[in-house]
Parts: C-alpha cells; sequence; structure tokens
C-alpha cells in the first residue's frame, strides 16, 4: 500500500480551477519529484495534502487514511510535515526557537537529542542558536526550514522548491541533505522547478501542467523523455 | 480634488513643523515658569511622579491585552476596557464579603491574591467568550466589522452589568495593611502605590516569563508571524488565539482589583471607558503590537498625566490644570498619530501589516 495516495483532486483558489484531477502515488521510502513551469499547481498540490486547503473534489490518503478534510496542524503528528514555498521561517523568533516550533506537537524526551541532531546536521546553525531568523542568509534560512520540518519526526516530507533563490553553489548542497533525510528513511514529495537535480536524486516523477499530470515515469526515463528534456531540462 | 503639494511645498508638512514648534515652546516656555516660580517642592515633584507610576502600572496592564490581540490578529479590541470592568466590578462582591468575615484585614496578602485571582478569571472568561461569540465567526472579514462589533460588545457588557448590579457606584473596602506611608529620605510615599506598582511589575514580568520562555508564549509568537506556518507546525491558531485573549482579559481583571485597592471609589458599569481609551492611547504610545512598548507607554502615560499638568499647563497659566489630566492623555494620542503613528518602540508598519 502506497503511503500517500493522491486520487483525482480538484482544488479551487474562488473560482479559479487550480487542480483538475491529480492523481499520483508515494510509496514509502521514496523520493518523488513533482516537477512542473510556473503556475502548473504544484504548490497547491502540496498544500492541499498538508491541510492547508481541502479538495472539492477526490481524496487524499495517507497510510490508508482519508485525509482531504484534515486540518493542518492534525496531520504534524500524523507524520506530514511541510517546507513551504520561501521557507517561511519565523523571522522574530531565535533559530533554536524555530526549531522547537519544528516539535510543537512532540511530547516525547527525544526532543533535545533530536535537537543536536539537527546542529549536527547543520553546524551553521548551531553557531547560530541564539540569533534571530530574520538575520540569517538565504541558504541558512532553507537549512533552518527543513531540520524544522525534521523537529517533527516526519514520516512524509513535502518539500516546496528548497533550491530556490539560491546561490548555485548551495544548490547541491540542498539537494544532497535531501537525499540523506531519505537515506534516513523518510518519504520525500519535493516539487522543484530545477528539474534536473530533482530527476538526479529522485525515484520517480510527475510532470505538472495547468493542474493535471501530463507525464508520470521513473526518474531516469523523465531524464530521457523528450518533452521533459526540451521543457524542463533546456534540452535540445 | 483640492492639492496639497506644490512642487517643494507642501502645507501639511508645514502646519505640521509649525505645531511642532508650538508645542515644544509650549513644553519648554510652561515648564520654565512653573520651576522658576518654585511653587512646587522637590518632595511634590518626587510625590506626583510615584503616584503616576502607580497610575502607569494601571494603564499598563490593560494596555496589554490592547497590544497581545493586535500582535496576533491585527485587531483592536476596543470592548477590552469592559472586560477590565467585568472583573473589577464582580470582585467588588468578593472584596465586600471578605471583608465582613475579617479575612481582608486578618490576611491581606492572601485576600488580594485571591481577588486578583478571581477578578483575573471572571475578565479571562469575558475576553475568550467575545472572542470565540464576536470575533471569530468574523475573521477574515474588513477591518471595520470586527471594530463594529467591539462597540456593539461593549454597550452589550456596560448594560448587562447596569442590569445586573444598578448604575450606582461602589467602592472596594480599604485594606488597613495599604494604609499609610514609607519615608524615605524626607519623602512619603503612600503604600499603597508602592504595593500597585510592584503588583503590576510582577505581573508584567509573569507575561514576559511567558511569552518569551514557555511553548505557549513561543506559539503566540510564532502565530502572530506568520499564521499558516503556524499551522504547518502542528499549532493550533484557534487555540493559540483564544488563549491571547484569555491572557489579556487576566491582566485586564488584575488591573481592576488594583485599581480598586488604588482608588477605592469609583466601580460602576461604565468604569471601562476612560482607563480603557486611556490604556488604547498607551499602547499606541508604545507602539501598538510590541509587549514591553505597552509598558513603557502605560507608565509613560501615567507620569505624564500626573506631572504634565502642574509642570506645563499651570506654567502656562492655565486655571485649573489639575482637571485637564484626561485632556492630556487624549493630545498625547492625537500627537503621537500624528507626529510618530508607529509608537515610541514599535516599528513602522508596512501596508500589508496595518
Ligand atoms: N492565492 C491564490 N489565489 C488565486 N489563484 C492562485 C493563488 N495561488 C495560486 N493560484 C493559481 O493557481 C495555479 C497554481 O498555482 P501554484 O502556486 O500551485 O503553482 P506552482 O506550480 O507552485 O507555481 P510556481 O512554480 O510559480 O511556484 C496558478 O494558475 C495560480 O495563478
Ligand atoms: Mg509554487
Amino acid at each position: 500500500m502506497a503511503l500517500l495516495e493522491v486520487n483525482d483532486i480538484h482544488t479551487y483558489y474562488g473560482n479559479i480551477h487550480a487542480l483538475k484531477g491529480v492523481s499520483f502515488e508515494v510509496d514509502s521510502g521514496e523520493i518523488i519529484a513533482l516537477i512542473g513551469s510556473n503556475g502548473a499547481g504544484k504548490t497547491t498540490t502540496l498544500r492541499t495534502i498538508s491541510g492547508l486547503m481541502a479538495p472539492r473534489d477526490g481524496r487524499v490518503l495517507y497510510d490508508g487514511e482519508d485525509i482531504s478534510t484534515a486540518r493542518a496542524d492534525t496531520l504534524v503528528a500524523k507524520g506530514i510535515s511541510m517546507v513551504p514555498e520561501g521557507r517561511g521561517v519565523f523571522a522574530k523568533l531565535t533559530v533554536e526557537e524555530n526549531l522547537d516550533m519544528g516539535a510543537y506537537t512532540r511530547r516525547d524526551s527525544g526532543i533535545k537529542e533530536d535537537l543536536k541532531g539537527a546542529y549536527e546536521l547543520f553546524p551553521r546553525l548551531g553557531e547560530r542558536k541564539k540569533q534571530v531568523a530574520g538575520t540569517l542568509s538565504g541558504g541558512e534560512q532553507q537549512m533552518l526550514a527543513i531540520a524544522r520540518a525534521l523537529m517533527a519526526k516526519p514520516r512524509l516530507l513535502l518539500l516546496d522548491e528548497p533550491s530556490m533563490g539560491l546561490a548555485p553553489v548551495l544548490v547541491d548542497g540542498v539537494f544532497d541533505t535531501v537525499q540523506r533525510i531519505a537515506n534516513e528513511g523518510v518519504t520525500i514529495l519535493l516539487v522543484e522547478q530545477n528539474a534536473h537535480m530533482a530527476l538526479q536524486i529522485a525515484d520517480r516523477g510527475y510532470v505538472l501542467q495547468s493542474g493535471e499530470v501530463a507525464i508520470s515515469d521513473t526518474a531516469a526515463n523523465l531524464q530521457q523523455n523528450e518533452t521533459v528534456q526540451r521543457t524542463y531540462l533546456g534540452i535540445d | 480634488m483640492f492639492k496639497w503639494r506644490t512642487d517643494d511645498f507642501s502645507w501639511v508638512d508645514f502646519t505640521i513643523d509649525v505645531l511642532r514648534v508650538i508645542i515644544v515652546l509650549g513644553v519648554v516656555i510652561g515648564a520654565w515658569n512653573t520651576l522658576s516660580s518654585g511653587r512646587i517642592s522637590l518632595a511634590q515633584w518626587v510625590n506626583l511622579f510615584a503616584a503616576g507610576l502607580s497610575q502607569g502600572s494601571i494603564y499598563a496592564l490593560i494596555a496589554l491585552g490592547y497590544t497581545l490581540v493586535y500582535g496576533i490578529l491585527l485587531m483592536i479590541n476596543f470592548a477590552h476596557g469592559e472586560v477590565f470592568m467585568a472583573g473589577a466590578f464582580s470582585t467588588v462582591f468578593l472584596a465586600e464579603a471578605l471583608n465582613r468575615t475579617g479575612f481582608l484585614n486578618a490576611q491581606p496578602l492572601l485576600a488580594i491574591l485571591l481577588m486578583i485571582a478571581f477578578a483575573g478569571l471572571v475578565s479571562m472568561s469575558v475576553a475568550i467568550l467575545l472572542e470565540r461569540i464576536a470575533y471569530r465567526p468574523l475573521r477574515g472579514s474588513p477591518r471595520l466589522v470586527p471594530l463594529i462589533t467591539a462597540i456593539g460588545a461593549s454597550f452589550f457588557l456596560q448594560y448587562t452589568f447596569r442590569g445586573l448590579y444598578g448604575s450606582g457606584f461602589k467602592a472596594y473596602p480599604g485594606v488597613n495593611a495599604l494604609q499609610g506611608a514609607i519615608e524615605i529620605g524626607g519623602i512619603s510615599i503612600p503604600v499603597v502605590q508602592v504595593f500597585v506598582f510592584c503588583a503590576a511589575i510582577f505581573l508584567m514580568l509573569c507575561l514576559y516569563w511567558l511569552v518569551e520562555r514557555t511553548r505557549v508564549g513561543k506559539a503566540m509568537r510564532a502565530v502572530s508571524e506568520n499564521k499558516e506556518v503556524a499551522r504547518l507546525m502542528g499549532i493550533d491558531i484557534d487555540w493559540v488565539i483564544m488563549f491571547t485573549f484569555g491572557v489579556g482579559g487576566f491582566l485586564a481583571g488584575s488591573a481592576g482589583v488594583i485599581n480598586g485597592l488604588f482608588r477605592p471609589q469609583g466601580v460602576n458599569f461604565y468604569m471601562g471607558f476612560i482607563p480603557g481609551i486611556k490604556a488604547f492611547t498607551a499602547a499606541v504610545l508604545g507602539g501598538i503590537g510590541n509587549i514591553p512598548g505597552a509598558m513603557l507607554g502605560g507608565l509613560f502615560l501615567g507620569v505624564i498625566e500626573a506631572i504634565g499638568p502642574n509642570l506645563v499647563l499651570a506654567g502656562l497659566g492655565i486655571p485649573g490644570a489639575n482637571q485637564l489630566k484626561d485632556v492630556i492623555a487624549f493630545t498625547m494620542l492625537v500627537l503621537v498619530l500624528i507626529f510618530r503613528p508607529q509608537g515610541i518602540l514599535g516599528e513602522r508598519l508596512s501596508e500589508t501589516k496595518a
């Protein structure tokens, strides 16, 4: 059984029909890439899964349970974490307070240990734990957003364009980190405009176009696909 | 449209500049006249200052309620004065009972703590009910809508209390332990003023600890910064908003008791109106949404109110200066809104936030 099953969802912004019947599956342990151009509906898809929006039609199944209308804050405890587009760090909270908020729903005693783990994964954050997040560089904020999402101990991590706006030297680091998180057993749904990098680390991928899934295949096949090469990889 | 601005000259700016000069001149001349006349001794100044601090700490406690709610919802809860009234009014009855049994004077500290807890809980409940019934259903509607609702809720609360207990005044019983004065270097300060100030500061330190150090306090700050991301952290933002109203309410209720001990007379259904507006002024003075700002704004307003009329107005030869206290507060509100709308500590509000 798939960990996440998105079944023919239709999501609207008022009258704007943003998702027109999107379906896909994510199996436990996979890295799935969701690619597509501006306005294709990638963010809307993640928002619908994470509970920030509800689909008007169709269903989202997580671990066999229908979560289509579940509120975002109840899904965190079930194991779904999201790194939103534009990172969304709390600029006025310190780095450590941001990480505390990541662990908000947890009551176990392992939080301290995981905080240490986060600082080991991202030593830069450890050096700046008392600093307010608004003063971090873009790359550091992205690390913080990812570390914060991990503090919830997710089974499924939703990442919305983690490489966006980062200097090219930092982009490799981000994808490296995503790969490492996946190696720890976290299932990943990765939205990217940087299709090239996303498909390198992904197992499978889906191409969204105007609110619909246009192509779905293994990452290796997508890299060879002519349409994908032309439209998303910049290869003629 | 009438054009205010020509290329390099603006009548608005010019008028504001003239106003600035007039105000500064007025303050300087008034203060100079008063000080050089020596009508008021140093000891009297200190007494005025101390009384101002006490009154100001009560404003500060109420102002925190405005600022907490504004910080999280960008909304001004204009019924907050009535939240204060509800706690202050209800607790008169408890205070009378405690006085009749003699407990109030046998165990003053315990009795006052009990009264503060009771008033706090009453005001907290009123604030939470307000949020649930009057404001929550309107979240996301235009900003004017909850404002009008707040005014309606104010009237509702005032006339509920009037209906229940009549329109007459009630008074808090005197507490013997708070009578008398403390002598420091030839200056005597009433015990009750020291008590009021210390109690208020203690409550503010508790609030500081709550907001800065606890899990729910961090959640409050997170919700205030970005509600959507807060939800992605698993924070139930409706609960946090309710909690914030509750905290503001608790502080207002305790301010009601502290106010009752400081100025025993004057408890009635209408008592929340003026302190409410003054505390709002204090919150704006400190920069609305800013917690230390509300504290400082309250203290500052209290002191200005106590000293200003004697120092400036009397020096300018304005008769009955002490009766003009309220005018000072509201003039300050207008001046702050003209010259520094972001308040003393506030950051300039961006369009999106305002
Ligand atoms: N708040 C909104 N109100 C109205 N329409 C919206 C809103 N957000 C997105 N849309 C519309 O929904 C569609 C899908 O948008 P979405 O943000 O999901 O795209 P995306 O694939 O994430 O694009 P990008 O790569 O630019 O982030 C677009 O046509 C967009 O214009
Ligand atoms: Mg997007």
